[in-house]
């Protein structure tokens, strides 16, 4: 209760009672999140089990009787006969599932390499800081789209459906590690000069317990703007590589697979199939970004 | 540090979103009148012409190589670079082939006998994928520079059926560049002869950056009367809605496969016509049906079972799939060939309704109460809505327990899989150039053998039929023959060595002036393409 109410009345909280764009991108953030999550429960159909789909019923309207089965869907049907309302909660629900592990796996190896590079400095600063440039210098969707191409090189066939998520959070993982790494670098050189580290380094604490209980709080801050502007980047890659045909496979439609799918009946009159994903999509991402970009805003003592 | 900026993933995928829908409202550019622009889902696989026997590839090198005889929109024959041919008077297991005079390669060189001769030895090469189409020949021999003589095992009197995708090479050209084997496509070779071309056709090879773009130029030492169109640039467009998308706006002129949702808003497109017709093309499943174990289910292979075939058969709900994947624009069917072939019939073409409730028992029956899990390979650039089918059917078998993991590739790769035999369960697709029931049966069915049996991946084996097979090469009395295609039809069909879906439909579309025949091979000839 006291924890309650001292965050209700933290700095934090008052800049985002007071910014409404923040309110409305954390309500509808969490609204998607939330429906995403409880998709198993809550959607009309499993567009994911193809035993379950009736192709008859494949492009049907939306909010119209199919002229075979008489079905109704409120947001339509695609080229299959998938629900586009079913198959956007399971694939919204996939596309932040592979969002949030790939910025937790890029999260996690940016924060180690960042860490040992500004605290041990010298020539590992300097190799670390150096790949991490020349991964920069490419397009973060060209590493994801070569690290994905060997995966399908070395894993076999048989597998590669069951291992295609993985291989989507590894590939997009890999290409966005370089921003956690380079911000925990540079504030922990930072710190490292600081007389409190200097003062727990005269009285013998090991070097991995002052950057774990020391440093590391004290970079969280940036490392938590760059993870909610990761996600909504890592949930766009994830939709690109999809688009692309490179991601998940077509029976387990993602929201880019979907656009993907509905983008070859633009000319032919089913819009429905390409505007709901592409919606989702767009709400999705947007209100994500926004939050990343209230909370750097939030967290920047300059801008107080 | 912090300023983000959006991801050029994202930028991509709503600019492709924006120009699609422009493009809408772009006008019609008028066509060059000596250029074509000619796009198609996919590429040629290579340009060496004896080393791989698929259709696309074909239809590219028609326009730089020349076989000896071609085939007439009516389905006949017309001499090409043969002029005349008949089977020797004196011995019926040899063939004469007179030859077109005052014919020169690209570089220059004379067309004569020996040149077919080379081109033979070259077809029938161990790496060729073409071999099982000349596995009665013997030998050639250049009786002078115009007569070739082609000797046969025996009696052969369709041979000349099976020349309508025989390229013909330069002799002097193969012996140059050290090319006497064809490339071997499904082994990954690489070969001067995929990238390089000498051929008496009407176009020349200007450039070529495969996947991208081909361009051709018109060969003006062409024996034939100079075509209209002097330059082609093909490319290939592997998404639908971009394929469409370049003919409205102009970009093309000439899209050969025009996706199944789009014929009717392009038909009513002023300044776009498109003519539709049937292709002489079934598109089937096949599974491995002798082997003990499947590669993705080792130590067990449920096809090995006939109530497991046929519980498939009765799953698949072909109406289901005319009407919706294919939007109407197929025939579908039961027997792997088309209405086109010799051999076709009608009964055995007949199918009936889906029953699951009698799959499920097929099922239990042969031990798989519970289903079982398989891997299912699928081409996603050469069949029409080929990727949509498998899904389709993935479907179909879900619902009587059997889980198939789709595998979605392109051809390049979906191909040699299957020569390779390192795939056990996939989607096919199968045209007849020879229009005879005997080249499904040398390629698909027969046992894997001298040359016959390369894409049998049924690993179909019955020393009977295989039998039969044989002798249709070389049996003259014609309605024994038929008789023969019958009862090795009859044998497929009770063995269930293919699960046939339909018969593709095709649709061209083409800018207003330039009349482009559907052709009932899908191998349209641009020398043959008039501009009004």
């Amino acid at each position: 209760m006291n924890r309650l109410a001292r965050a209700w009345d933290s700095d934090l909280a008052y800049s985002f009672r007071h910014s409404p764009v923040a309110v409305v991108a954390a309500a509808v953030s969490l609204t998607i999140i939330l429906a995403a999550v409880l998709s198993p429960w809550i959607a009309p159909h499993n567009p994911f089990n193809p035993a379950t789909l009736v192709l008859m019923d494949g492009f049907t309207p939306p909010m119209e009787p199919n002229a075979f089965t008489g079905n109704v869907y409120l947001l339509g049907t695609d080229n299959q006969g998938r629900d586009i309302l079913s198959t956007i909660l399971y694939g919204a629900r996939l596309s932040l599932f592979v969002g949030f592990s790939a910025v937790l796996f890029s999260m996690v190896l940016g924060i180690t390499l960042g860490l040992i590079a500004g605290w041990r400095g010298g020539w590992v600063d300097s190799l670390l800081m150096r790949i991490a440039d020349v991964q920069l210098s490419f397009p973060s969707i060209l590493i994801a789209l070569l690290i994905f191409g060997i995966a399908r090189g070395v894993i076999p066939p048989a597998y590669r459906e069951t291992m295609a998520v993985w291989v989507l959070i590894v590939a997009i993982g890999l290409s966005e590690w370089v921003q956690f790494a380079r911000v925990v670098r540079g504030a922990a050189m930072v710190e490292k000069s600081k007389e409190y580290v200097q003062a727990a380094r005269v009285i013998g604490v090991h070097p991995a317990r002052i950057v774990a209980t020391h440093i590391l709080p004290n970079v969280m801050g940036p490392v938590l703007v760059i993870a909610t502007i990761g996600l909504a980047l890592a949930i766009i890659a994830e939709a690109t590589l999809s688009f692309l045909g490179v991601g998940v496979p077509p029976t387990q439609p993602s929201l880019g697979t979907l656009i993907r799918i509905g983008q070859g009946f633009l000319f032919s009159g089913e819009w429905w199939i390409i505007l709901f994903p592409s919606i989702a999509l767009l709400a999705l991402a947007l209100s994500v970004n926004l939050l990343g970009d209230w909370l750097r805003d939030a967290l920047n003592p300059r801008l107080k | 540090m912090t300023k983000h900026t959006p991801s050029a993933g994202f930028r991509r995928l709503f600019a492709s979103l924006m120009l699609s829908a422009a493009t809408l409202g772009v006008a019609m550019t008028a066509a060059d009148a000596n250029t074509l622009r000619w796009a198609r889902v996919g590429d040629a696989l290579t340009l060496d012409p004896h080393s791989a026997n698929e259709g696309p590839t074909s239809t590219l090198l028609h326009h730089i190589y020349e076989t000896l005889v071609s085939r007439g929109l009516d389905g006949s024959l017309q001499p090409r670079l043969a002029t005349e041919w008949s089977i020797h008077p004196d011995d019926p297991a040899v063939w004469v082939f007179k030859l077109r005079d005052g014919v020169k390669f690209h570089d220059g060189a004379d067309f004569t006998a020996e040149d077919v001769v080379a081109s033979v030895t070259r077809v029938t090469a161990e790496t060729s994928d073409f071999k099982g189409l000349h596995t009665s020949v013997a030998g050639a021999e250049a009786v002078d520079d115009y007569t070739v003589h082609i000797k046969m095992k025996g009696p052969t009197p369709l041979y000349v059926q099976n020349l309508t995708n025989f390229f013909i090479m330069d002799k002097g050209w193969i012996e140059a560049n050290g090319v006497q084997a064809p490339q071997d496509f499904k082994a990954g070779e690489e070969k001067f002869t995929v990238r390089n071309t000498n051929g008496t056709g009407p176009y020349m090879l200007e450039s070529r950056d495969p996947e991208v773009k081909t361009v051709l130029k018109v060969n003006a030492g062409h024996w034939a009367p100079a075509p209209q169109v002097t330059e082609i640039i093909y490319t290939p467009i592997k998404e639908a809605a971009t394929r469409v998308a370049a003919l409205l706006s102009g970009e093309v002129d000439f899209v050969q496969d025009v996706p199944v949702q789009d014929i009717e808003r392009l038909s009513n497109t002023p300044g776009v016509k498109v003519t539709t017709g049937p292709e002489n093309r079934t598109i089937f499943f096949s599974y491995d049906m002798t082997s003990d174990s499947l590669v993705s289910l080792p130590g067990d292979n449920p096809f090995k079972k006939p109530q497991v075939r046929e519980a498939l058969a009765l799953t698949l709900d072909r109406d289901a799939i005319r009407q919706v994947v294919m939007r109407g624009q197929s025939v579908p069917g039961a027997l792997n060939a088309p209405p086109f072939v010799n051999g076709y019939d009608a009964a055995m073409d007949a199918y009936g309704k889906p029953d699951l409730d009698r799959a499920k028992a097929l099922l239990a029956e042969a031990g798989y109460a519970n289903g079982f899990s398989v891997d299912l390979h699928c081409p996603n650039d050469r069949y029409i809505n080929d990727e949509a089918i498998c899904q389709a059917f993935v479907g179909m078998m879900g619902r009587i327990g059997i889980k198939a993991n789709l595998v979605s590739q392109s051809r390049t790769i979906h191909f040699p899989a299957i020569q390779n035999r390192q795939v056990d369960f996939y989607l096919l697709g199968w045209g007849v150039p020879t229009f005879d029931s005997q080249y499904v049966f040398d390629f698909l069915v027969h046992s894997l053998e001298e040359g016959r049996g390369g894409w049998n991946g049924s690993r179909y084996q019955n020393p009977e039929v295989d039998a039969m097979i044989k002798s249709l090469a070389t049996e003259t009395d014609l309605a024994k023959r038929d008789a023969t295609i019958a009862d090795i039809w009859k044998k497929v069909q009770e063995d269930r060595v293919f699960l046939m879906v339909h018969n593709q439909a095709l649709a061209y579309a083409a800018k207003d002036g330039i009349d482009i025949a559907v052709h009932p091979e899908n191998q349209p000839h641009m020398a043959n393409v008039a501009f009004k």
